[in-house]
């Protein structure tokens, strides 16, 4: 499974509903609260085993993505 | 007919939590009786259940344990698919006057009473949050509002417990997680039948209803603030004391 494809698993679980993504989609337009972003985060954190950092700015799926890359190779 | 809900009740075994999970399960609620106690002990308790005609499952755990908790948590709802109320009940006492109590004692009582409410809380509220529905009801104290001689431990960790719930109350009340306390005085158990008839009339003058509350008086409490008549109510401490503390 490719990140984007896990990311898409768990911003689905989260809104409760099937929601398209692409690494260009702005998390802005997904409209997830500040509840939803930390278990997002979370979420990712465990599913990896790595830590994303407290201060994360989502930004795009794209950016998290990288983030998340980078943190699984630097485990 | 309603959708089957699932309950997680800690301390479940026997006591006060026991009849909360019979309560509970009389209303058509699947049951995870989670007890520090071996399963023997909670036979009784278990066959009660059942023959409410509902599942039951037991998990053993103490709740003071942060990885043990989200283990059986996971476990939970493995088993059950999701859980829709969570009854924080487990809790002990350790009282001693706060110039003789020791650290052990105070560190226990805590662990267990309020730590152990955080560790449920935390583990659960990721599964409620997402199904966008909870019921969490914690069980507190009259001394919790009032304090008391001799249980300086017991009181705080009580009163942490109204603190703990007003603010899980506000930071999930836009997820429809409601969170509220009850808080009971005196109640007859185990404890209270060893209690002699001077000790107990002693009590009775504290109370204005003049009695001792019964476990069901407790699990009526607890059944209303999960029940969808409550759906409106979050971050109240209700108090089943006979009016004790006034």
């Amino acid at each position: 499974m490719t990140t984007l494809e896990k990311l898409k698993e768990i911003l689905c679980e989260c809104k409760g509903e099937d929601i398209d993504i692409t690494p260009e989609t702005n998390f802005d337009e997904l409209e997830f609260d500040s509840l939803d972003k930390v278990d997002i985060v979370m979420q990712i954190e465990e599913a990896y085993d790595i830590s994303l950092g407290e201060n994360l700015q989502l930004s795009t799926v794209g950016e998290l993505i990288a983030k998340i890359d980078e943190a699984v190779a630097n485990k | 007919m309603a959708e089957k809900r699932v309950a997680l009740v800690t301390g479940a075994g026997r006591g006060i939590g026991a009849t909360i999970a019979l309560t509970l399960a009389k209303e058509n609620t699947d049951i995870a009786v989670v007890d520090y106690a071996p399963a023997e002990s909670a036979a009784e308790t278990l066959a009660a259940i059942e023959g409410a005609g509902v599942t039951v499952r037991y998990y053993s755990c103490d709740v003071s344990d942060f990885s043990a908790t989200k283990a059986v948590v996971d476990q939970v709802v493995k088993d059950f698919g999701k859980i829709d109320i969570l009854v924080n009940n487990a809790g002990v006492t350790a009282d001693n006057l706060l110039m003789r109590m020791s650290e052990a004692e105070w560190d226990r009582v805590l662990s267990i009473n309020l730590k152990g409410c955080f560790n449920m809380i935390k583990h659960v509220t990721p599964y409620m949050m997402r199904r966008r529905y909870g019921r969490i009801v914690s069980i507190s104290s009259v001394v919790g509002l009032m304090g008391n001689a001799g249980q300086a431990n017991y009181a705080a960790s009580k009163a942490g417990i109204i603190g703990l719930t007003k603010s899980v109350a506000k930071e999930y009340g836009p997820r429809n997680i409601t969170a509220n306390a009850v808080a009971p005085g005196f109640i007859k158990t185990a404890m209270t039948d060893a209690l002699t008839d001077e000790q107990k009339k002693a009590m009775y003058k504290l109370i204005p209803l003049g009695a001792l509350g019964e476990t069901e008086d407790i699990a009526n409490a607890v059944k209303f603030l999960v029940s969808d008549d409550a759906r409106y109510v979050t971050g109240v401490v209700l108090k089943v004391d006979g009016g004790m503390y006034i």
